[in-house]
């Protein structure tokens, strides 16, 4: 069963210098200081790695907080099985 | 009749990878200047959509899966001999770094890399080219002439299949054979999968092109028609960049 804290410390991991207590469902990730095209990319990766979801990049655009992100790969998941 | 050094009237030519892209566009353009196709693909139904667009009488399609070895061998012993092939079937595949893994590396490879090698293999073994002919392999700017973040794998595939362009060049010259490939930029095709970025993602990224939009496969399509046709008969071993002045 996926969780919200299980996908914010998969997400957290794809940084290097992000402090892991700052990324909280309400986070506005796209406005951390080390969010970047590659993270981006990882994320989309560890989220196929992971979950079995595929994202685009609309997803992650039309995302502005990591809830958003996560209430999409549920809804993904779910719609899968 | 004016004439023409492109034309590729009297020439029998094979593509793989023809059901969709840059295959499916050469397919279509060698035929309107006046070639008989082999074409080849592994979805049945578009593989036909792509044969009844087809200029002309008498070409031939065959449903293959490439990177089954044996299916590959059998379909190049059933070919008769041919003046081209444009040795084009590829997938793409966009990981980090972090994120790759043996499978999705062994199967990027098998299709990208070793299904030309081997086509061009059992080709040779068989003599199925022609002395005259030109075998043109479809690369890209990736790994070549320049790389983005996260395209690593394909990368890899497609320098490898310059490398092997280059070699093959040079070892099938003594046949009277020409080898060289053609390096697409961006490409509005399905293998760029330009669904998954955004709209002003992709208009961000077309400013990194100096001529201001990417690729139509048509665009790659006559360059491939240029190296298969007699107008390029002193040109063996090039890497032909297509790609809207990216590179430079």
């Amino acid at each position: 069963m996926i969780t919200i804290q299980d996908f914010i410390e998969k997400f957290g991991e794809q940084f290097d210098d992000t402090d892991i207590s700052l990324i909280k469902p309400e986070t506005e990730f796209k406005a951390l200081e080390e969010w970047s095209s590659l993270i981006a990319l990882s994320v989309m990766a560890m989220v196929d790695e992971e979950y079995d979801v595929s994202l685009k990049g609309d997803d992650i655009r039309n995302s502005k907080t990591l809830e958003d992100l996560y209430n999409i790969v549920v809804s993904r998941k779910r719609n899968d099985q | 009749m004016i004439n023409n050094p492109f034309t590729l009237i009297g020439k029998t030519i094979l593509v793989t990878g023809a059901s969709s892209g840059i295959g499916k566009a050469t397919a279509i353009e060698c035929s309107g200047m006046g070639a008989k196709l082999i074409i080849t693909g592994r979805d049945e139904e578009r593989l036909n959509e792509t044969f009844h667009s087809l200029e002309g009488e008498g070409h031939k399609q065959i449903v293959c899966d490439l990177t089954d070895t044996s299916l590959l061998e059998t379909l190049v012993k059933s070919l008769p001999q041919i003046d081209g092939c444009v040795n084009n079937a590829g997938v793409g595949g966009k990981l980090p770094i972090a994120f790759i893994k043996k499978d999705s590396l062994q199967s990027i490879l098998d299709i990208n890399t070793i299904v030309p090698v081997l086509l061009t293999q059992f080709l040779v073994k068989n003599k199925k080219l022609k002395k005259g002919s030109s075998m043109v392999l479809t690369s890209s700017i990736s790994g070549v002439y320049s790389v983005d973040i996260g395209n690593t794998m394909y990368s890899i595939t497609k320098s490898a299949v310059d490398g092997f362009m280059k070699n093959a060049a040079l070892e099938l010259a003594q046949k009277g054979i020409r080898v060289n490939s053609v390096n697409p930029g961006m490409v509005d095709t399905p293998i760029n999968n330009l669904d998954s970025f955004t709209e002003e993602q992709k208009l961000k990224d077309v400013e990194n092109y100096p001529l201001k939009r990417y690729g139509k496969p048509e665009d790659i399509a006559n360059g491939i028609i240029y190296l298969l046709s007699d107008a390029s008969s002193w040109v063996t071993g090039i890497s032909l960049k297509i790609d809207g002045g990216y590179s430079l």
